[in-house]
C-alpha cells in the first residue's frame, strides 16, 4: 500500500466493535477480566491501551518496522530506547543532535556511567573514529538542527553493521513521508510526535520503531517498566494528525522551497540552509535517502540587529520554540534551542547570534513572504 | 491585511491566550465564568451564551465566509433548526427539491406541522424558482447546492437576485463546497448553514454545525435563538473542528484532485451506467460552478447497471467504508436509497433520480490508485 493510504489506514484505526471511523479514546486505566487464570488482551493501561495501540500500529506501518511506541514527549521515546544500554557502554553520537538528547546523554546517563562521545556525523570518518571497544551504538539525527546538516545514513548503517554497533537516528524532521530509515537498515527511529507527525502545535508525544521485533520487545519491556507513555487523548491527536501527514508536509515543503529560495534574493540575508537548495551541503546524500527536503530552513542576516527586528516585527510566524506545525513558528537558536551551550562553541559550530530558523506552516507563501518583506525593513 | 483564507484557517486561534502565548486556543472546558465584581464581566459569564474555544471556531469562520457573524450548534441539523426559527406559522419556504434526508425531516415532521410549508422545487432550474417565487406567503428559500446525492448545481447568484428583489431571505447550505470553493454571502445570500461533520471538521470524528450570518439584524436573532434554545456546540468538539479546519483546503484540494479523476475513471466503466460528478464536462451544473466558484468538491455518485450488484460492491470494498456521512479524509461508499434517503417517498425518490442503482461516494485523502483499484475490484 501506498505512504498516502497507510496514513488514512493504518491497521487499527477502525473501531472492531461499532465500526467508528475514529478508534475511540479508551479513557481507561484497568480493563475487567473474563478469566483469573488467562487474562485477556488489556489489563492494565500502562502495559496496552487500544488507542495508543492504534497509533503505535500506525507508526510502525509507516516507518516499515516491526513494533511501534509511544511516549509522553520524544525525550521519553529517546531516553527510554537509550536505556537498551548498560553501564560503562559508550555511545558515538552526532555532534549536532538535538540539545534535549545532548542534555540527557551529558547529565543523567551520565551519571549512570553511559558514555557518549560527540562527532561530526556529516564526515563518516570522524565516527569512525570514535569508536571504542565499549561502543554499542549510533546516534544520529539529519537534517540536524538548526543548520539542517545531512549525515549519510546509508553510510552509519555500514559502520554500524562493520562494528556491530545499533544505530539509532531521530527523524523528527522528515517524518517517515519522506525518510525511512529502517529501510536503509536502521535499528530504531524516535520521533519528536509533537512536531509533524502530530502536527498542529496542540500536543507533547514520542514515538519509537523498531526495525525487528526483538528489539521491539526489549523497548516495550521498558516502556512498560519505566512507564513514560502516552496517554489516550494524546494518542488520538496525534493519530489524527498522521492522517493529514502528506498533505501537510508536500504544502508546507512547497513553501519552504519557495522561501528559501526568496531569501536567497534578500540583500539582507548573507546565507540561507535548506535541503532542497542545490548548493546546500549534503544535497546529494538527502536526495539519495529521502525523498523530500521538509519544511524547516535557517537563515543568517547579515546583522544581529536585523535578525532581532525580524524577530520582534513579524506578524504571522509565531516567535516560538518548536516546529511542524500547521502555524510557522520562527526561532531565534542563540537564545532558544541552543541556549545551553556555551557560547564559543555555538559561534564554532555556525549557530550565531544572526542566525533565525524558520518552520514553515500551511498559510498561503505569498502571506509569509511579504510579512518577513516588511519585518526586514529598516 | 487581507489574508488568504489558507493563512486565516491555519493560525485560527494563535494569537488568542495572550496570558501563556499557547499556540492552540485552550479548550475551556467550563460552565460559568467568575465576575471581577458587582456589575462586571470579563465578556464571558455562562459557556451557552458564550465560551471563549467556541468564540474562535465562530469568529474563524464569519471571516472565511466572509458573514458578520458565525454560531456553533451541537449538530449541522441543530444549526439548520435554529434558522428556521426566524420563521413562524403560516410562511411558506422554497426549498431543493432533492435534499439531505435530515433537513427534509425536519421540515416535514417538526416545522410543517408548525405551520411552515415548505415548497420543494428544483432550484438548479432558475425559472422553476423565479415562478415559484410568485406564489403567496414565500419568506425564504433553503438551498442546497451541490444537492444530495445527485450534486445538481444552482446558481446562488441569480436565486439571490431574484428572492432579494422580492424581499426574500436565502439561506444556503454549503456543506459540500466550503469556503474553499464556495462563498454564497458574497453571492448575495443572507445565511449559509454547514453540518461541519463533513468537510469543516473533516475526520468523521465530530458531530458539528455551523450557522453564518450576513448582516447584524440576523446575527442578533441567530444569536437570540443560539442562547435560548440552547444547542450549542461544546468547547472540545469545538476544538476539534477548529483544529480541522486548520488543514480544510489542502484535505478539500486533494480529494477533488482525487475525485476528478476517479469520475472520469468511472465514466468510462462498462457497468457503470452514469456518473454524477460536477467537474465533469457534461455536467449540467459545470458552467455556473466555473463562473461563480473555484472547485467541484469530492463528492461523486453514480449509478450501476444493475441493483443487485450493489450487496457485492458495498461488502467487498477494502479502502472504501461503507458508512453513512461524508467529507473526511477516508473514503466512504453510501447507498442513498437505504441510508441517507430512507425517509423520502420511494415514489418521489425514483423520480428524482435517488434510484435502488445509485452509489455515492465521499472520495477521501488516500492513493488515488488505490481507491480506483478498490472499485475496479468490486465492479
Amino acid at each position: 500500500m501506498k505512504l498516502q493510504t497507510r496514513l488514512i489506514h493504518s491497521g487499527k484505526d477502525r473501531d472492531p466493535y461499532t465500526g467508528a471511523s475514529s478508534i475511540p479514546i479508551y479513557q481507561a486505566s484497568t480493563f475487567a477480566q473474563q478469566d483469573p487464570e488467562h487474562l485477556g488482551q488489556y489489563d492494565y493501561a500502562r502495559s496496552g491501551n487500544p488507542t495508543r495501540e492504534a497509533l503505535e500500529q500506525a507508526i510502525a506501518t509507516l516507518e516499515g518496522g516491526a513494533r511501534g511506541l509511544a511516549f509522553a514527549s520524544g525525550m521519553a521515546a529517546t531516553s527510554s530506547a537509550l536505556m537498551l544500554f548498560s553501564p560503562g557502554d559508550h555511545l558515538v553520537v552526532g555532534r549536532d543532535i538535538y540539545g534535549g538528547t545532548y542534555r540527557v546523554l551529558t547529565t543523567l546517563f551520565k551519571q549512570w556511567k553511559l558514555e557518549a562521545t560527540f562527532a561530526d556525523s556529516t564526515d563518516a570518518a570522524s565516527v569512525e573514529n570514535a569508536i571504542t571497544p565499549a561502543t554499542r551504538a549510533l546516534f544520529v539525527e539529519t537534517p540536524a538542527n538548526p543548520l539542517l546538516s545531512i549525515t549519510d545514513l546509508r553510510a552509519m548503517v555500514d559502520i554500524a553493521r562493520n562494528h556491530n554497533l545499533l544505530a539509532i537516528t531521530d527523524n523528527t524532521f522528515m517524518t517517515p513521508y519522506y525518510q525511512r530509515p529502517l529501510e536503509l537498515g536502521f535499528d530504531i527511529v524516535v520521533h519528536s510526535a509533537t512536531k509533524f507527525l502530530g502536527g498542529h502545535s496542540d500536543l507533547i508525544a514520542g514515538l519509537a520503531v523498531t526495525r525487528d521485533e526483538a528489539l521491539g520487545h526489549r523497548l516495550k519491556a521498558i516502556q512498560n517498566t519505566f512507564g513514560a507513555i502516552l496517554g489516550p487523548q494524546d494518542s488520538w491527536l496525534v493519530l489524527r494528525g498522521i492522517k493529514t501527514l502528506g498533505v501537510r508536509m508536500d504544502a508546507q515543503q512547497r513553501s519552504a522551497g519557495l522561501i528559501a529560495q526568496w531569501l536567497l534574493t534578500r540583500p539582507e540575508v548573507k546565507r540561507v540552509y535548506y535541503p532542497g537548495l542545490e548548493q546546500h551541503p549534503g544535497h546529494d546524500t538527502h536526495q539519495a535517502q529521502a525523498s523530500g527536503a521538509g519544511a524547516v530552513l535557517s537563515f543568517e542576516l547579515h546583522e544581529v540587529a536585523t535578525a532581532l527586528n525580524l524577530l520582534k516585527r513579524v506578524k504571522l510566524p509565531l516567535m516560538a520554540v518548536s516546529l511542524g506545525g500547521v502555524e510557522s513558528i520562527l526561532s531565534y537558536p542563540a537564545t532558544m534551542s541552543h541556549a545551553a551551550m556555551p557560547k564559543a562553541e555555538r559561534l564554532a559550530r555556525g549557530i550565531s547570534d544572526s542566525l533565525v530558523r524558520l518552520s514553515v506552516g500551511l498559510e498561503a507563501p505569498e502571506d509569509l513572504m511579504a510579512d518577513m518583506e516588511a519585518a526586514l525593513g529598516k | 491585511m487581507s489574508q488568504a483564507l489558507t493563512t486565516l484557517l491555519a493560525q485560527a486561534g494563535n494569537r488568542f491566550d495572550s496570558k501563556t502565548g499557547a499556540i492552540s486556543v485552550p479548550i475551556y472546558q467550563t460552565a460559568s465564568f467568575g465576575h471581577p465584581a458587582l456589575g462586571q464581566s470579563t465578556g464571558f459569564d455562562y459557556s451557552r451564551t458564550v465560551n471563549p474555544t467556541r468564540l474562535v471556531l465562530e469568529e474563524t469562520l464569519a471571516k472565511a465566509e466572509g458573514g458578520h457573524k458565525g454560531f456553533a450548534f451541537a449538530s449541522g441539523l441543530a444549526a439548520i433548526d435554529a434558522v428556521l426559527h426566524l420563521f413562524q406559522g403560516g410562511d411558506r419556504i422554497i426549498v431543493t427539491e432533492d435534499l439531505y434526508g435530515g433537513t427534509f425531516r425536519l421540515f416535514e415532521k417538526v416545522f410543517r406541522p408548525l405551520g411552515i410549508d415548505a415548497v420543494y422545487v428544483d432550484t438548479s432550474d432558475i425559472a422553476a424558482v423565479r415562478i415559484a417565487l410568485k406564489k403567496t406567503g414565500i419568506k425564504a428559500l433553503f438551498v442546497e447546492s451541490p444537492t444530495n446525492p445527485l450534486l445538481k448545481i444552482s446558481d446562488l447568484r441569480a436565486i439571490a437576485e431574484a428572492a432579494r428583489a422580492q424581499g426574500v431571505l436565502t439561506i444556503v447550505d454549503n456543506t459540500f463546497l466550503t469556503p474553499v470553493f464556495q462563498r454564497p454571502l458574497a453571492l448575495g445570500t443572507d445565511v449559509v448553514v454547514y453540518s461541519a461533520t463533513k468537510y469543516l471538521a473533516g475526520h468523521n470524528d465530530v458531530v458539528a454545525g455551523i450557522v453564518v450570518t450576513g448582516n447584524p439584524e440576523l446575527s442578533d436573532r441567530i444569536g437570540f435563538y443560539q442562547n435560548a434554545i440552547g444547542g450549542v456546540l461544546g468547547p472540545q468538539d469545538s476544538w476539534l473542528t477548529l483544529r480541522g479546519l486548520k488543514t480544510l483546503p489542502l484535505r478539500l484540494r486533494q480529494q477533488q484532485d482525487n475525485a476528478g479523476v476517479i469520475a472520469l475513471w468511472l465514466a468510462s466503466h462498462p457497468r457503470v451506467r452514469r456518473v454524477y460528478y460536477p467537474g465533469l464536462p457534461n455536467h449540467p451544473g459545470r458552467t455556473i460552478l466555473d463562473r461563480e466558484h473555484s472547485g467541484y468538491g469530492g463528492m461523486i455518485s453514480f449509478e450501476v447497471d444493475d441493483a443487485a450488484r450493489i450487496p457485492s460492491v458495498l461488502a467487498g470494498v477494502k479502502v472504501f467504508t461503507f458508512a453513512e456521512s461524508l467529507g473526511g479524509v477516508e473514503s466512504l461508499i453510501t447507498y442513498p436509497a437505504v441510508q441517507t434517503h430512507a425517509d423520502m417517498e420511494p415514489a418521489l425518490r425514483e423520480r428524482l433520480g435517488i434510484n435502488d442503482r445509485l452509489v455515492r461516494l465521499s472520495v477521501g485523502i488516500e492513493d488515488v490508485g488505490e481507491l480506483i483499484a478498490d472499485l475496479q475490484e468490486v465492479l
